[in-house]
């Protein structure tokens, strides 16, 4: 009984529970990436994650970015206006929504949606013994379930922010134009005027990394679901909290890495 | 038995979780053509012992034989060669729901390229049929199927490929004793029309006896006794003794709670 209340003990403990789970991820990801560069592959499971993560997350992505862009623009104008920089309006609300937020919110409300379900689902399977069984029927389960899904989320997530990089900025021009009386054109035009590629682009390579990071961290604690429901369960808890974290932190890793002076 | 007559061969298994030893120097032989059906309580380990010969566990010691050769220290290639021999019937099928039980049943043969997609479904149809299923359920997803349709299937991919071992977890589990007797009547007949060796393992005795040329009964990470069907409710062993008699007191108990 002692020794559950021994600090010394419990964090050696914890840092050797981590340092495993950190490990088993390590393996698991070379694994699935593995199956990447090596037949067998399975178009029809690329097709459906892709769908999963692109198509039928579509809709909540471009509500997310409309009313984010509409809710930038009036921030920015209401905010910008103590400094009589309205005009500014336009490349703030562009270079906000390429840079971070398209990307960060695309990839916090997928990680929400699909994040949820690739482990809810892969949970399922393994505490049905369904994992086990493609092992008996001569199929590798990470390349068959994990592999195609990693891939979908690396192709899937940059398409869903391109679109919601759009969206955003339509939405942001609906506010600037019906609300606060600019011309559509000129707010266009200067939507575009300070819009780099670089903008663009690093918004692009960062949604990528975070689709990688949701496809991996849903199979990933589904895969190793015990327990039946309560284990699926937790499973669906820990992929969707670990890959929003992720996605904050490697935001930050990443935008360091692509805007230091 | 001689050494040639054996197909699976069992040597000193052992496997532990944390400080539960599961198995304990496990020997158990299975000769060609026969089928060996494992009893005994919940958590003594005849789950483990399967998934130790699929490769789905690794064991902490011991040796599994196939056809003389021990797949644990074979080259990987030459292990799933070995293994690529077993049919499986998991305990509650475990078919793929997202796939149609034509696609599951021919699961195997697909990913072993032995068949191509266009053909797959004749196939599929052809083994249904063996199981007593028309070609109605074919596109049917599995879960619009009643659970002994579900374990028909699920039979029915396990003998898909042909296989020359077939392994039952449980088959009975979670049917009413006529859709028992009919799973049952199924095994035997797969295991006889393919000449397969099949290892069972339940606590359905009545099941036990339907399915089995040889009954063994595993307890304490080992197996304490071995004979036929005709001879287990009779075996003069206390522990097969109160196991096969359903007794709430015995020595069983007394040792689980040593």
């Amino acid at each position: 009984m002692t020794r559950i209340f021994d600090p010394i003990a419990l964090l050696g403990r914890s840092t050797i529970a981590f340092i495993t789970v950190l490990g088993e991820l390590g393996l698991f990801t070379a694994a699935a990436l593995a199956g990447l560069f090596r037949p067998p592959y399975y178009p029809r499971n690329i097709g459906r994650a892709f769908a999963d993560i692109g198509f039928f997350s579509l809709p909540v992505v471009a509500m997310t970015a409309i009313f984010t862009g509409m809710v930038l623009a009036l921030q920015t104008y209401t905010g910008f206006a103590r400094f009589d920089a309205q005009s500014a309006i336009a490349s703030v609300v562009v270079l906000s929504l390429t840079r971070e937020l398209g990307p960060v919110l695309a990839g916090l409300m997928v990680a929400g949606r699909v994040g949820s379900a690739m482990a809810a689902e892969i949970g399922t399977m393994r505490v049905t013994d369904q994992i086990d069984a493609l092992t008996t029927l001569a199929t590798d389960p990470i390349r068959y379930l994990v592999t195609p899904r990693l891939l979908a989320g690396i192709i899937a997530l940059p398409l869903l922010v391109l679109i919601a990089d759009v969206l955003g900025v339509a939405g942001g021009t609906l506010v600037a134009t019906l609300r606060f009386g600019f011309n559509a054109t000129d707010y266009l035009r200067q939507t575009l005027q300070h819009l780099h590629s670089i903008d663009v682009v690093s918004g692009l390579i960062k949604s990528a990394v975070f689709g990688f990071v949701i496809a991996l961290m849903g199979c990933f604690f589904g895969y190793r679901s015990r327990g039946g429901a309560q284990g699926v369960g937790a499973a669906t808890t820990s992929a969707v909290v670990a890959a929003s974290i992720l996605i904050l932190g490697l935001d930050y890793v990443l935008t360091q890495a692509f805007f230091t002076v | 038995m001689t050494q040639s007559s054996t197909k699976i061969s069992i040597q000193g298994l052992s496997k532990s979780f944390g400080s539960k030893k599961v198995l304990d120097g496990l020997n158990l032989d299975i000769a060609t053509g026969t089928s060996t059906v494992v009893i005994g309580g919940s958590g003594t380990g005849k789950s483990v012992l399967l998934k130790c010969i699929l490769g789905l566990i690794e064991p902490d010691s011991g040796r599994i034989l196939i056809d003389g050769e021990d797949v644990l220290t074979a080259a990987p290639e030459r292990a799933r060669a070995l293994r690529d021999q077993i049919g499986m019937l998991f305990q509650n099928g475990a078919l793929f729901d997202s796939e149609s039980v034509w696609e599951n049943v021919t699961f195997g043969l697909l990913a072993r390229n032995r068949i191509t997609r266009a053909d797959a479904r004749a196939r599929a149809i052809t083994v249904l049929a063996q199981v007593g299923l028309t070609e109605q359920v074919a596109d049917l997803s599995p879960a619009e199927l009643s659970g002994g349709m579900q374990k028909r299937v699920a039979l029915a991919r396990a003998i898909a490929a042909d296989p020359a071992i077939l392994f039952f977890d449980e088959p009975t589990t979670g049917l009413d004793p006529i859709m028992g007797a009919v799973i049952d009547g199924l095994i035997v007949d797969c295991v006889k029309r393919l000449g397969s060796t099949s290892i069972a393992i339940t606590h359905d005795m009545a099941s036990a006896a339907r399915i089995g040329d040889n009954i063994a009964m595993l307890f304490n990470g080992k197996i304490i006794w071995q004979g036929p069907p005709t001879a287990v409710m009779s075996s003069g062993n206390e522990f097969v003794d109160q196991f096969t008699h359903g007794r709430r007191e015995g020595p069983i108990q007394m040792a689980l709670r040593r």
